[in-house]
C-alpha cells in the first residue's frame, strides 16, 4: 500500500465525489460549528431556497464573537451594550429554533468560544472533517481532524448538503526537534513557526505539526499551535492523535462510549502519517533553541524573541507603516516597554492550563498601577473549573477583571476593546491594525508573558516569575 | 450567480502587502445580519479620520476612484479572518475584480462565490500595476488574461469549476444539491 500522510487519509475518507480536472471534490463534513456572526446570511439563503438543515445531528451552534462577557449583561441586569450585537444574538436564537439546530446559547452552562467547546464537548474527534465560518477552525486539527474555516456562502452549502466543493490542498510538514525549554510555551512555538515561514508561507497547504516538541504538548498546547495555522496562511493544521488525545477525549460527554469507544480507538490509531509518505514541503524547527516570543508589528509574522530588537528594514514602506502604527523604532528593544492593557483569553489561549500558567505569575502579586487586565475564560466550563481551583480568586485578588466566556478583546465586537494608541499584551492570535479596537497596538504573546507584563507594567520575560 | 467575463476599468491601487480582512472591513461592522450596505465601511480605518471624515490621500477617497471596478493591492491580499463581509464590502463599493500577486485562500474562495474576480498575476505585471494607479486595464475571464494599456498581456490562473460557474452564472449551491443522491449514498455507507 502506498504510504499516506495523515491529511491524505482523512481527505480520502470524506470524498463523496473525488475531484477531476473540471470539478472540485465533493467533500463530506462530519461536524459543522455555527456562531452568530457568520451564519445569519446563510440561514437567509436556506429560507430563500426553501431548504432545510440536512444533518441536525452534525450541526452545533454557540455564540461567542459579539457576545457580552460582562456578567451584568449576561444576567440581563443591564442591557447588552452593543445593540447590533444583541440583535445578532437574537437572530441566532431565532434561526436555531426555526431550523432545529442545537444551540449552546447565552445561558447554557456549556457555552463558550466555538473552538473551545467543540473539543470540550468531545464533538471534535480524530479523523473528522470539521468546518465553521471562522478561520480559527484550524484549532480542531489538534485532534487529527481536518478542520478549516469557511465563508458564509459555504456555511449555507454545508447546512443544506453537509458537503463542500473543495480542491485538494498541498501538504506542509512542520518537523519539530528537541524539547521546549522551561517557561517557553506552545504559543511561543507557533509564533516562532509563523515568524519562520511567514504569514503566507502556508497558503494553499494543510500543515502537519510533528516531532517530539509537538508530541510532548498537552491537548491545550496542541490546540494553541493548530489554532494559529491560519496566521501562516494555511487553512488547516493537523497533529496525529495519540494517547494524550485519547485520554482527553475519554473524559468528554460526546465522545463514543463503551464498545463504540473501543471501535473508535482502532480507527483513530491508524490516523498518522505513514513512514515514507511524502509531503509537498517540509520545514524544520528546533524547539530547544526557542525563547518566549512577542510580536512587534501588525501581523503575526512580525515576531521576535523577547530579548530581541525590532529589525531595521530601510526602504520598506509597508514595514515602516507597521512600525509607525505600533509607535516603535527600528532597533528598539521591546523588553521594559510600558503597557496599558493585558488580555488573557481567546480561542488561542483561554483554556484551563493557560489560566493556570497565568495564575502562577499572578499568585501573591498585584497588577501594576495603570494597567487594565482582562481575564476571559474560553468557556463556561473552564470558568467553573478556574473558580473551583481558586484561579479566579488569584486573578481578582491581583486586580484583574474576571469575565464570562467569549471572544471578547481578541476581536472587540462586544465592546471589550483596547483604546487608541494603547499597548496591549494579548494572548490572542492577531495583531492586525485595529483588531482589538481602533488604534489599539497589540503585542501577541503567551499567557505567562502577558501575566508578567501585567504585574510589572512593562514587557517582561515571564521566566523571572515562574 | 452573476455572469462575469470582461471587466474593463481604471484601477484603484492600495499598494500595501499583507492586507488582512480586518482592514478591508473592521470587525465592529460585522454585527450586521445582511450582506448589504458594507461598501461605505470598506477600509474604514484607513479611509476615515477619527471624526469620520474621508482622508483625502487614501486611494478610495480620491475622485478618480469613483466608478473604478478594479482594485490593485499588494502581495498576500485578504489574509486573516474568513469574514465574507470582506468581498461583500468591496463589491458594494463597486469593485468587480481584485488584482494582486498572491491572494489568501479563504478570501479568494469567498470572492469567487460572490462574483468578485480574484486575479493573481506575475510579479512584473503586479509591479507595473502598483506603479500605475488609474491605468485602464482589461480583464477577460474566458481567455484568463489581463491586458495593460501598453498592450502587454498577462495570464492568470483560476480554478476550473469556479471559472465555469462565473462564465455561465452557475450557482454552486444548485450544483451541490443536484448531488444529493450521491451524498445520501455516502451517508449510508459511512453510517
Amino acid at each position: 500500500m502506498t504510504p499516506k500522510t495523515l491529511f491524505e487519509k482523512v481527505w480520502e475518507q470524506h470524498e463523496v465525489v473525488p475531484e477531476s480536472v473540471d470539478t472540485p471534490a465533493v467533500l463530506y463534513i462530519d461536524l459543522h460549528l455555527v456562531h452568530e456572526v457568520t451564519s445569519p446570511q446563510a440561514f437567509s439563503t436556506l429560507r430563500e431556497h426553501g431548504l432545510k438543515v440536512r444533518r441536525l445531528d452534525r450541526t452545533l451552534a454557540t455564540m461567542d464573537h459579539s457576545t457580552p462577557t460582562d456578567p451584568e449583561e449576561i444576567a440581563g441586569r443591564v442591557p447588552i451594550r452593543v445593540a447590533s450585537a444583541a440583535a445578532q444574538i437574537k437572530q441566532l436564537e431565532k434561526n436555531c429554533q426555526e431550523f432545529g439546530v442545537e444551540l449552546l446559547g447565552l445561558h447554557s452552562k456549556d457555552r463558550g468560544i466555538v473552538h473551545i467547546i467543540g473539543p470540550e464537548q468531545g464533538a471534535t474527534q480524530p479523523g473528522k472533517t470539521i468546518v465553521c465560518g471562522d478561520s480559527h477552525t484550524a484549532t480542531h486539527g489538534a485532534f487529527g481532524a481536518l478542520a478549516f474555516g469557511i465563508g458564509t456562502t459555504e456555511v449555507g452549502h454545508v447546512l443544506a448538503t453537509q458537503c463542500l466543493l473543495q480542491r485538494r490542498p498541498k501538504t506542509l510538514a512542520i518537523n519539530t526537534s528537541g524539547k521546549l525549554p522551561a517557561g517557553v510555551t506552545a504559543k511561543d512555538l507557533i509564533l516562532a513557526i509563523v515568524g519562520k515561514i511567514g504569514v503566507s508561507g502556508g497558503t494553499g497547504h494543510v500543515m502537519e505539526y510533528r516531532g517530539p516538541a509537538i508530541e510532548a504538548l498537552s491537548m491545550d498546547g496542541r490546540m494553541t499551535v493548530c489554532n494559529m495555522s491560519i496566521e501562516a496562511g494555511a487553512r488547516a493544521g493537523m497533529i496525529a492523535p495519540d494517547a494524550t488525545t485519547f485520554e482527553y477525549l475519554n473524559k468528554t460527554p460526546r465522545a463514543p462510549k463503551g464498545n463504540a469507544w473501543d471501535r473508535a480507538l482502532v480507527r483513530w490509531n491508524k490516523l498518522h502519517t505513514d513512514v515514507g509518505a511524502k509531503f509537498d514541503r517540509e520545514v524544520d524547527i528546533d524547539a530547544a533553541s526557542l525563547e518566549p516570543m512577542i510580536t512587534y508589528g501588525t501581523h503575526p509574522g512580525m515576531v521576535l524573541p523577547l530579548s530581541g530588537r525590532v529589525p531595521e528594514q530601510p526602504n520598506d514602506p509597508v514595514f515602516q507603516k507597521a512600525l509607525d502604527y505600533m509607535g516603535l523604532l527600528p532597533g528598539e528593544a521591546l523588553r521594559d516597554k510600558p503597557v496599558q492593557v493585558v488580555f488573557i483569553g481567546s480561542c488561542t489561549n483561554a483554556r484551563l492550563s493557560d489560566l493556570e500558567l497565568a495564575a502562577q505569575v499572578f499568585r501573591g502579586r498585584k497588577v501594576a498601577p495603570g494597567v487594565r487586565v482582562l481575564v476571559v475564560p474560553g468557556s463556561q466550563q473552564i470558568k467553573r473549573e478556574a473558580e473551583a481551583l481558586g484561579l479566579a480568586k488569584v486573578f481578582i485578588d491581583a486586580g484583574a477583571e474576571w469575565r464570562e466566556s467569549g471572544c471578547s478583546m481578541c476581536i472587540g465586537m462586544n465592546g471589550d476593546t483596547v483604546g487608541k494608541g494603547q499597548y496591549s499584551v494579548s494572548t490572542s492570535n492577531r495583531n492586525f491594525e485595529g483588531r482589538q479596537g481602533q488604534g489599539a497596538r497589540t503585542l501577541l504573546a503567551s499567557p505567562a508573558t502577558a501575566a508578567a507584563a501585567a504585574v510589572r507594567g512593562r514587557i517582561t520575560d515571564p521566566r523571572e516569575f515562574l | 450567480m452573476q455572469v462575469i467575463n470582461i471587466i474593463e476599468s481604471k484601477t484603484v491601487v492600495v499598494p500595501f502587502s499583507d492586507i488582512d480582512t480586518d482592514q478591508i472591513i473592521p470587525a465592529r461592522f460585522l454585527t450586521t445580519t445582511t450582506k448589504e450596505g458594507l461598501g461605505k465601511n470598506a477600509f474604514a480605518d484607513w479611509r476615515y479620520d477619527a471624526l469620520g471624515n474621508p482622508k483625502a490621500d487614501f486611494a478610495l477617497n480620491q475622485p478618480a476612484a469613483k466608478g473604478c471596478e478594479i482594485l490593485v493591492a499588494g502581495r498576500n491580499f485578504g489574509c486573516g479572518s474568513s469574514r465574507e463581509h470582506a468581498p461583500w464590502s468591496l463589491l458594494d463599493f463597486g469593485f468587480r475584480a481584485v488584482i494582486s500577486s498572491e491572494i489568501a485562500d479563504i478570501f479568494r474562495n469567498n470572492s469567487l462565490k460572490n462574483a468578485l474576480l480574484p486575479v493573481t498575476v506575475d510579479d512584473t505585471t503586479h509591479l507595473w500595476l502598483l506603479g500605475n494607479p488609474g491605468a485602464k486595464v482589461r480583464i477577460e475571464l474566458s481567455s484568463n488574461t489581463v491586458t495593460l494599456p501598453n498592450g502587454k498581456v498577462a495570464t492568470f490562473p483560476i480554478e476550473a469549476f469556479a471559472r465555469y460557474c462565473l462564465l455561465n452564472g452557475v450557482d454552486e449551491l444548485g450544483f451541490l444539491t443536484k448531488q444529493i443522491d450521491q451524498i445520501a449514498q455516502y451517508e449510508q455507507s459511512h453510517a
